[in-house]
């Protein structure tokens, strides 16, 4: 259970790093953002969340069945669309309105 | 490390759902009007760990609002639930005080931008008889924003509030270690609500590897506010009934979504519903679970086979709110609609929303220390509280406290002194100051450590697993179990001194296993006192298996003495109790 930063994608803004619950991410000399406890995330998504380039992925852990599969979350026209990219190259999108509540 | 000292009205350490309400509710205008001398400049300073726009248990978001009064119901019947699930041991003037506000705070809610599903006359839509169905993902940016725009409170973020400046049982400020700007910093304040929820982490987890901290609690709540507590001599209450929550198995997601969403019976490995036959209390629940394993009758599951595609659609979508690991997980190998989903219990928890481990408070949420009010999983005796409760609580804690401020203020008491003279005079000493930034110092210069924060960490947790009843023995223990965890738990207590940090972020973790090994020692000694078993799992008491009415109808507290935690036995508050006040 944790995250990935692409390096090649960060911008170095720091918003991850403000907002994560566990202040586990930081900023490194060269301006990008990297988790330095990765063991120690809960897996709340809050930086995935707040990062306006898209560079942060979410992944399951393979102690708890993690296959590989990348996880994030874009923001598009109001909706919160999520992204589930799969090992085999396939993709899943799921958009959530958040002016809906859960049924459940 | 820079030194700074700040002064402010009321403290608020924690700026979960509880701290952050606490903040709104004290900002109140009518309120402020009410301190004469302070006028409407009352000043309120939220210190929090992490960021209040993403911290405590609300980070991820919540899908359900489950403690509401709906059409039909009274708050007396909230409180009667909450007493049944306890088996009655709880405080009903704790219980009455936060379902009577329930659905103002909801409603509160509301206005700040929660989006509740409706009917199209305009109603609530209810789940079960006290939930309603929201989408609750955005809940900690919403109470952030109306605190933002609050122009009496600040926020600081990433400061780690480690211990209180008390004086002759009267709380003056903290002390906090600034992570991210080398700062320590000693706060001064008339009033503090303490709101750090409770203690995740003491006991080995579910997945003791990478995925340590797929946990149902924070991982960053590490008991701060009970430890700062107990070590200044509060009392405190039923750290003995601990929560254990029945999840999905590995990613530890919420269950209730399932059973209670699309009605998924606990079924065993032969596909028997098993859950009439232990009952459907909250730790029946985990403790039928555990039963059935150990039996040979696991794995045990929610029987989701068979959902509509229109309900797996729509649970996707939830835990993708709440839990997304859950939803990946369903993507990654069969969805609900395919396959059962496996449950398990976690390791233990001490919370104070769930079950009822926490400060003793009167129903003002003051706590036994003058001046320190508690809101939230940190206040005892009021179990299933949840976010509604802990916004409750948070209201109560903060006119409770601005009324002692006013108080004090106003009253020229002999005992308490004048306004004038608490201003010209600080309250926090420079030799307190001292002797703490000494201490940080010790950890930042000394090397070559034999043990790492981390070996520690897990020995604890090894400890509390093996022998005060950890997932590895289902949760059960006995007496001489809890005897050689009490003496592991001194002996890891006694190594601290000797750990290296080289910043505050790593003092900070220092500080937080030393948190947690005073609630350990807190856990185990109410463990041992209750020789009974009143709740299956959550204080599983192998020595007396047995529920026992006539000697255990009554709360267990304790408190430091010499060093040690002593525990006593307090009466049940009466039947209906609306109201209860410390004996001084």
């Amino acid at each position: 259970m944790s995250i990935n930063i692409d390096p090649n994608i960060c911008i170095g803004c720091g918003r991850c790093h403000d907002v994560c619950p566990g202040t586990l991410i930081k900023i490194n000399e060269q301006k990008k953002a990297y988790i330095k406890y990765p063991k120690d995330c809960w897996g709340c998504t809050s930086c995935i969340k707040e990062c306006p380039v898209h560079a942060i992925r979410f992944f399951l852990g393979e102690d708890i069945g993690g296959k590989g599969s990348k996880v994030h979350t874009e923001k598009v026209n109001g909706l919160i669309h999520w992204i589930v990219e799969f090992p085999d190259g396939s993709v899943k999108h799921i958009d959530i309105d958040p002016k809906e509540s859960n049924k459940y | 490390m820079k030194i700074e000292r700040i002064k402010t009205d009321l403290l608020i350490i924690g700026g979960g759902t509880a701290g952050c309400y606490a903040a709104i509710t004290a900002a109140q205008n009518e309120l402020q009007d009410a301190a004469s001398s302070k006028g409407a400049n009352l000043k309120i300073l939220i210190v929090e760990k992490a960021n209040i726009k993403r911290s405590g248990c609300l980070a991820a978001g919540v899908n359900a609002l489950n403690a509401y009064i709906t059409e039909g119901h009274t708050p007396k019947d909230y409180v009667e639930y909450a007493k049944k699930d306890a088996d009655g041991i709880v405080r009903e003037d704790l219980l009455y005080s936060i379902s009577e506000k329930f659905n103002d705070v909801t409603a509160h809610l509301e206005k700040l931008g929660l989006v509740i599903l409706k009917d199209k006359d305009g109603k609530y839509v209810t789940r079960g008889n006290r939930n309603i169905k929201i989408n609750g993902e955005n809940i900690k940016p919403i109470l952030a924003n109306a605190v933002k725009k609050l122009p009496n409170v600040t926020v600081l973020n990433h400061v780690n509030i480690f211990d209180y400046a008390v004086h002759n049982n009267k709380i003056n400020g903290a002390f906090g270690l600034g992570i991210e700007n080398d700062t320590f910093y000693a706060i001064e304040a008339d009033a503090v609500i303490i709101a750090t929820g409770g203690a995740a982490g003491l006991y080995r987890p579910n997945n003791p590897g990478f995925s340590r901290h797929k946990m149902w609690y924070p991982p960053f709540n590490t008991g701060a506010g009970y430890a700062m507590g107990i070590r200044h001599g509060a009392e405190m209450t039923t750290f003995e009934m601990r929560f254990i929550a029945l999840r999905c198995k590995d990613t530890i997601a919420p269950t209730g979504t399932l059973a209670q969403g699309v009605g998924a019976k606990q079924v065993n490995s032969l596909g028997e519903v098993y859950e009439t036959k232990y009952g459907i209390s909250t730790s029946e629940r985990v403790y039928g679970t555990v039963a059935e394993n150990l039996e040979g009758r696991g794995p045990c599951y929610l029987r989701t086979v068979g959902i509509s595609d229109e309900q797996e659609e729509s649970l996707l979508k939830a835990y993708l709110n709440m839990a997304p690991s859950q939803t990946i997980r369903w993507l990654e190998n069969e969805t609900p609609s395919k396959a059962n989903v496996e449950i398990e219990g976690t390791e233990p928890y001490i919370v104070g929303g769930h079950t009822a481990s926490g400060y003793w408070v009167d129903t003002k949420r003051a706590t036994t220390i003058e001046g320190l009010y508690a809101a939230g999983d940190v206040a005892g005796g009021c179990p299933q509280k949840y976010v509604t409760g802990a916004l409750a609580e948070g209201e109560i804690a903060a006119k409770s406290a601005v009324e002692y401020i006013n108080a004090t203020v106003d009253c020229h008491a002999p005992l308490q002194g004048s306004r004038n003279d608490v201003e010209t005079e600080a309250t926090i000493k420079e030799a307190e100051i001292a002797s703490h930034v000494a201490e940080i110092e010790t950890y930042l210069s000394q090397k070559n450590s034999l043990y790492t924060t981390e070996q520690l960490e897990e020995a604890m947790q090894i400890a509390m697993d093996e022998y005060a009843g950890g997932i590895t023995t289902g949760y059960g223990y006995t007496e001489k179990q809890l005897n050689i965890a009490k003496e592991k738990i001194d002996v890891i207590e006694s190594l601290t001194d000797k750990l290296s940090a080289t910043d505050l972020q790593e003092v900070m973790y220092i500080y937080e296993l030393k948190e947690r090994l005073t609630v350990c020692k807190s856990v185990i000694a109410h463990l041992a006192t209750r020789h009974e078993t009143r709740w299956h799992s959550f204080a599983e008491n192998w020595d007396y298996p047995e529920k026992d009415n006539i000697h255990w109808r009554k709360y267990v507290n304790s408190r430091l003495v010499n060093g040690e935690i002593k525990t006593f036995t307090r009466e049940l508050t009466a039947e209906g109790q609306k109201n209860y006040e410390h004996q001084h």
